[in-house]
């Protein structure tokens, strides 16, 4: 069929996948073309490789399976304090990791709450190290996202169909079947594939609660040559394995299926006149209950460690406090410059090459790609002093994966159902963007900006690799706090880092959450 | 004067033809069985469906290649003829100017045009707080402000009840008569032909046939048309 007239054209979405790809591919480039060939692989990184594997895939089943479930629950109850609960499983996922590690450990942890209770009544206590706490761990982190992208998915659906569903007198099987089995189909392959992608290049978790022969990821093997060997050839060389590795999840992903959406409705609320039964109402209590009660403790444990230890802060504190702030905005905006026209992009139907590009995020970890620009500027600057602008960038093409997988399918649904209308009222290009397309995703621009915004708040990746005594950010300087036993400042520390992450990620995607709203 | 000249229309995967006059400030239905194409020509004309041959002319203008929003044309969709996140006033406004930059005067013609439908109360409402009928009504008060010679028409009162739908073909009556435009319209009831329209297109068999008169047409109707009213 010949081309299709469209409201707006591709070629800056277009550019910025090309910008993207220019970076990560230099960066994969400068790797693997310092990796030694003559060395190959030895037992450890096997055993690596097989760790990194089997726990992503572990963390990833268990995630979806008590997201589903989560989300049904959370699709159809109306109850005080669901738009808290919806709130608070945006946390975990932009929680940074050594604020909820600390969190975990003060529950799950050998001295924690559990193993406490368990030695009241003669047990011995857990322990969280190892393959089981970091998928624990993992599970924490991505059980929300889960939850979140298929509750979106339900949301998707119209207010109107329910309503017709309601109407027609279909109860809750006969609309699991009719407008949730299918929905899920669509949704839940490309849910797994992308917790299965962020698990695999765990860095911070595996950091903290793995370690040794038996529990180390790629991407620490990674770290610990760098850092403790300033061994760049062999890093390059299990960076190349990462590539691999991820770059199989990334082709799964976007095999993923990514189906047609539903029609959109008028903006009403969503109600739901079916799953009245007992039976239901028990299974979505408990559910919602359990995992409340699951995030909910480590998230008490550090405000309660934390608070005391806001007192103790020390000055370096602010100052990496000021230099994640700096970061953090410099990544969001970055990610948004990017991912909005390469939705558009790949809303027009250019779907292929721009996703691909936007996927390359997920294809290479944080640790490669800084491994990698570290090859390259180590010949032409001091790469540490450019720590900052460096993990800002590399953040943002971190969470343009996640910010593409929330923007294209509105911009798609936007660009479908408004296109020909905005033509022929002679909308085409700034007007279109400005009036229609801007505004009619705005719910979801400012959930992928929250999301942008406090994952680079909390990372603690490439600026591991980067930074010199001097340079830090906050989740480093915790980090660093930890190491020199300074368990209380480290607590407080981390708490200050919890609450801007919050407060950013809040104030971001408060004004697109309407739709979640009844 | 708009005239299709051997005109062939890529409806997705198969060609419609057209080849026929429309006489400036008539009003023609286009009727047909459903399937045969109807809105796939007036999307042609509109711009939204490739001509592959022929040539389409508007007073002597060839659209053939002209972008849908640069034709003379207005066009209302069977849905979604309104954009949800703004207010019947600005829906309105975009009639004037896509990006929303409206003079005192084109605002003054706005709110001359909403009043005209008999929305005077609503200009600042949002469509999902409308009926069906008055959604209708905005959707044609954008209509008026374009004051474009060429409106088409594809079934946007198909969701209305007779009652309501009989006063908007009355409505869009008297603005086309007013404006002295054009009038294209589908429709599968022969009723809103005899109501509205001087002559009707019968489209079928991958083939749009020259108007002809509608009380004729419709009293007197050859096989196919026969065929298809029952």
């Amino acid at each position: 069929m010949a081309e299709r007239a469209q409201p707006i054209t591709s070629g800056s979405g277009l550019g910025a996948a090309a910008l993207v790809a220019a970076l990560i591919l230099g960066a994969l480039l400068a790797v693997a073309l310092r990796a030694e060939s003559g060395r190959g692989m030895g037992a450890s990184d096997w055993a690596a490789v097989r760790f990194t594997a089997g726990q992503a895939a572990l963390s990833a089943l268990f995630s979806v399976a008590l997201a589903v479930p989560l989300a049904r629950a959370l699709a159809r109850r109306r109850f005080m304090g669901r738009r808290l609960l919806i709130a608070l499983l945006g946390a975990p996922f932009i929680l940074p990791v050594i604020v909820a590690v600390l969190g975990l450990l003060a529950v799950f942890g050998r001295n924690g709450w559990i193993s406490m209770a368990l030695g009241w009544v003669g047990l011995p206590p857990v322990s969280i190290y190892g393959l089981h706490g970091v998928v624990v761990a993992h599970v924490f982190f991505n059980l929300p996202l889960a939850t979140r992208l298929i509750l979106q998915g339900w949301q998707e659906i119209p207010a109107e169909r329910f309503r017709l569903a309601a109407q027609l007198g279909a109860g809750s099987r006969a609309i699991w079947r009719l407008l949730e089995w299918p929905m899920l189909l669509r949704i839940v392959p490309s849910v797994l594939a992308v917790i299965f992608a962020i698990c695999l290049t765990s860095f911070a978790v595996a950091l903290t609660l793995g370690g040794g022969p038996k529990a180390t990821t790629i991407e620490l093997a990674i770290y610990q040559a760098f850092r403790f060997d300033f061994d760049l050839a062999r890093a390059a060389m299990l960076s190349c394995v990462q590539i691999v590795l991820t770059g199989c999840a990334a082709l799964i992903a976007l095999r993923a299926a990514q189906g047609e959406g539903f029609g959109s409705g008028l903006d009403r609320p969503v109600q739901r006149w079916d799953a009245n039964s007992t039976g239901a109402r028990l299974m979505d209590g408990g559910i919602i209950g359990t995992v409340t009660l699951f995030l909910l403790m480590p998230l008490a444990a550090i405000v309660m460690a934390g608070v005391p230890g806001l007192a103790l802060l020390p000055g370096s504190v602010f100052v990496a406090t000021m230099n994640s702030l700096l970061v953090a905005v410099l990544s969001t905006g970055a990610t948004l410059a990017l991912a909005i026209p390469m939705a558009i992009a790949v809303a027009l139907g250019r779907a292929r090459l721009v996703e691909l590009a936007g996927l390359l995020g997920l294809a290479a970890s944080p640790l490669v790609i800084g491994t990698g620009l570290f090859v390259i500027l180590y010949p032409l600057a001091d790469p540490f002093a450019l720590a900052l602008p460096v993990t800002a960038l590399v953040n943002a093409v971190m969470a343009l994966p996640f910010a593409l997988r929330i923007l294209v399918p509105r911009a798609r649904q936007v660009v479908t159902r408004y296109g020909p209308l905005a033509l022929s009222l002679d909308m085409a290009g700034g007007p279109f963007l400005r009036r229609v397309l801007l505004p009619r995703m705005r719910a979801q621009i400012g959930f992928a900006a929250g999301l942008s915004a406090a994952l680079s708040m909390g990372d603690l990746g490439v600026i591991a690799l980067f930074a010199d005594p001097e340079r830090a950010t906050l989740p480093l300087q915790v980090y660093r706090l930890m190491g020199a036993y300074q368990m209380q400042a480290a607590a407080g520390a981390a708490l200050l880092l919890l609450m801007l992450s919050m407060a950013l990620f809040w104030s971001l995607d408060r004004g697109g959450r309407w739709h979640a709203e009844a | 004067m708009l005239k299709l000249e051997q005109l062939e229309i890529d409806n997705g995967g198969f060609l419609m033809r057209a080849d026929f006059v429309v006489p400036a400030e008539r009003k023609i239905a286009v009727i047909g069985p459903s399937g045969a194409g109807k809105s796939t020509l007036i999307g042609a004309i509109a711009g939204f469906h490739p001509v592959v041959r022929g040539r389409l002319v508007w007073r002597g203008d060839v659209l053939n290649a002209v972008e849908p929003g640069k034709r003379p044309v207005a066009m209302l969709f069977q849905d979604g003829n309104l954009f949800p996140h703004l207010s019947v006033a600005q829906n309105v406004g975009l009639g004037l100017n896509p990006d929303l930059r409206l003079t005192a005067a084109q605002s003054e013609q706005v709110s001359n045009a909403i009043s005209r439908v008999g929305l005077a109360s609503m200009a600042d409402r949002k469509p999902a707080e409308l009926s069906g009928g008055q959604q209708s009504r905005a959707a044609l008060a954008r209509v008026l402000v374009q004051a474009r010679p060429l409106l088409l028409l594809d079934e946007p009162f198909a969701a209305l009840g007779p009652a309501l739908k009989n006063e908007m073909l009355d409505l869009v009556d008297e603005l086309v008569r007013e404006s002295g435009a054009t009038l294209l319209m589908v429709s599968h009831a022969p009723e809103d032909a005899r109501r509205i329209a001087d002559q009707v297109v019968l489209v079928e068999g991958g083939m749009a046939h020259p108007p002809q008169e509608t009380g004729g047409l419709l009293d007197n109707p050859p096989p196919a048309l026969r065929d298809y009213l029952g």
